[in-house]
């Protein structure tokens, strides 16, 4: 068993022309909670794509538990993703269905479980997150918060080794922001999973987060632990930690001459 | 030296007609495929009957009561044409080939399109954009084998079986207006029609270009929710596109499987 459950190797990825990552090196240590973290557009989620094998990276390669994700034939894919537990930016629910179904789907789906034993388990997903008492409900009749616990207690299903967790914070108000937060840190230490977080909110995921990867301009522009980085002299990261509007991210989209746009007006 | 932009419109068409063979070739892939993904389909029943409710049962109304008019119709135009003929008693004939051979799978074709097709693209659209096959795809669950070929087989099954509905719905209007109406003789309506309505030639005919059409529209409308991009207006186009495509094929095709079966 290797030390890290997944290890990115000099991976380039680039579409229509464009480079979007250019020989990225990152780790994930078994048991941790690692967050990616950078602008938006910064491909942060194409990161993501890359680990579960969704696409295919133009150079370099990706491991997930010492194999090789793009050399996999599809079925191969689909046992390492058997591994893997992945929570949606906005929750990804199977809207045909309620939350009881939602988490019991993958059990269904991979599992020869008898629905007594289905059943039993779902209420302990959900007794988790804190909706055993919503397993009822559709899940159009849920919150954002709420849709959010419901597809982490679907991605915990099956007791993956690794869950990835997509803007898990974006668009939450601060109580549910705080539930998920926490949910995430209890839910990676009682399970002993490996959380991958990919966010761009600084404060929560710097109080959940053993280690932190920065992307920008297509590298890794800086790592470390959440310690370490608010005290980060790295001009992108104290802009970015900061929340500084101006820095090596300018304020303004590149543009041509302010005066000439305003005077070069012909009617 | 030829223009730039004395080329563009010849770059214009290129680029459509490379962007078609394109869609073509990848609607291909997908009936591809969704055929050897079916087994999950007959494997878990209950799939392909919830969505033979949605897709067939969901249709009935729009079928039936198109079907009731139309057959109405039929009768009084049929009657008006034949009884300047003294042929008024062939009525019955007339509304049944009418019915069986064209019109039963042609308009069930296109009302399921407009019904359920539509209803087909815009659910697989939507889930699409909200992550919904992205998400299933992460658990290691084929989106096709579980959304998309039970789908398929449900519009398969439940086609020939509403334009069976409709044949039968529409010749009871045809009826109504013939018999009741009209005052054309009951026993001839009926006796005509069992005479000159063949099994095969019409009926399984009629059956066969309705089991074509079913997987016609309904790979139509699944691969056009599939492909739609993950926008509001993505799928709202791939809905009208829906509409559109399935039309002209049912039509085009009635027109090829209609040559063949008079020529055999």
């Amino acid at each position: 068993m290797t030390q890290n459950i997944v290890e990115i190797d000099n991976l380039s990825f680039g579409y229509k022309g464009r480079m979007l990552h250019q020989g990225i090196n990152m780790v994930f240590p078994r048991g941790k909670v690692v967050a990616i973290m950078g602008g938006s557009g910064s491909g942060k989620t194409t990161l993501l794509r890359l680990i579960g094998g969704q696409i295919k990276p133009t150079k370099g390669e990706v491991r997930v538990d010492g194999q090789v994700v793009h050399t996999q034939t599809r079925e191969g894919i689909y046992q390492l993703r058997r591994k893997m537990g992945m929570l949606f930016q906005h929750g990804a629910l199977f809207t045909d269905l309620s939350v009881y179904e939602n988490v019991a789907f993958p059990m269904r789906e991979h599992t020869d479980f008898p629905e007594s034993m289905i059943r039993d388990l779902v209420l302990m997903k959900l007794h988790a997150v804190g909706l055993r008492g919503a397993h009822q409900l559709k899940a159009t009749e849920l919150s954002g918060g709420m849709a959010r616990r419901v597809a982490l207690a679907r991605a915990i299903a099956l007791d993956p080794d690794i869950v990835i967790y997509d803007e898990p914070f974006a668009g939450l108000d601060p109580i549910s922001m705080g539930v998920i937060c926490d949910l995430i840190r209890t839910l990676n230490d009682a399970l002993g999973t490996t959380s991958i977080i990919v966010s761009h909110d600084v404060k929560e995921t710097f109080s959940i987060a053993d280690y932190v990867y920065f992307v920008a301009n297509g590298t890794v522009a800086a790592e470390g632990t959440p310690a370490d980085l608010s005290k980060s002299t790295l001009p992108f990261v104290h802009q970015f930690v900061h929340g500084e509007k101006d820095g090596p991210v300018p304020f303004h989209y590149a543009a041509g001459d302010y005066k000439q746009d305003l005077l070069g007006y012909e009617a | 030296m030829i223009k730039r932009s004395r080329l563009r419109p010849l770059r214009t068409l290129g680029h459509a007609f490379i962007k078609r063979i394109w869609r073509l070739g990848a609607g291909a892939r997908l009936f591809w495929l969704t055929l050897i993904s079916s087994g999950e389909s007959f494997r878990r029943l209950h799939l392909t009957i919830r969505e033979v409710y949605f897709t067939g049962v969901m249709s009935l109304i729009i079928i039936v009561v198109s079907a009731f008019f139309v057959g109405m119709v039929l009768a009084l135009q049929g009657y008006n044409t034949l009884q300047r003929y003294g042929s008024s008693e062939a009525i019955g004939v007339l509304v049944a080939l009418a019915l069986v051979r064209e019109l039963g799978p042609v308009v069930t074709a296109l009302l399921f399109a407009g019904r359920a097709g539509t209803a087909i693209t815009a659910e697989i659209g939507l889930m699409k954009a909200t992550e919904q096959l992205s998400a299933m795809e992460m658990m290691a669950v084929s989106p096709i084998s579980r959304v998309i070929a039970p789908r398929f087989w449900a519009g398969v099954i439940a086609m020939p079986v509403l334009n069976v509905l409709f044949c039968m719905v529409g010749i009871l209007g045809g009826y109504l207006v013939a018999v009741p109406l009209i005052g054309v003789d009951a026993g001839a309506f009926w006796s005509q029609m069992q005479a000159n309505v063949d099994w095969r030639l019409d009926i399984l005919n009629g059956v066969i270009k309705s089991v074509v059409f079913g997987i016609a529209c309904t790979m139509i409308a699944l691969f056009e929710g599939y492909d739609a991009p993950p926008t509001a207006e993505g799928v709202s186009r791939a809905t009208t596109r829906t509409v559109v495509t399935s039309s002209l094929v049912v039509l085009g095709l009635d027109f090829v499987l209609t040559s063949f079966m008079i020529s055999l």
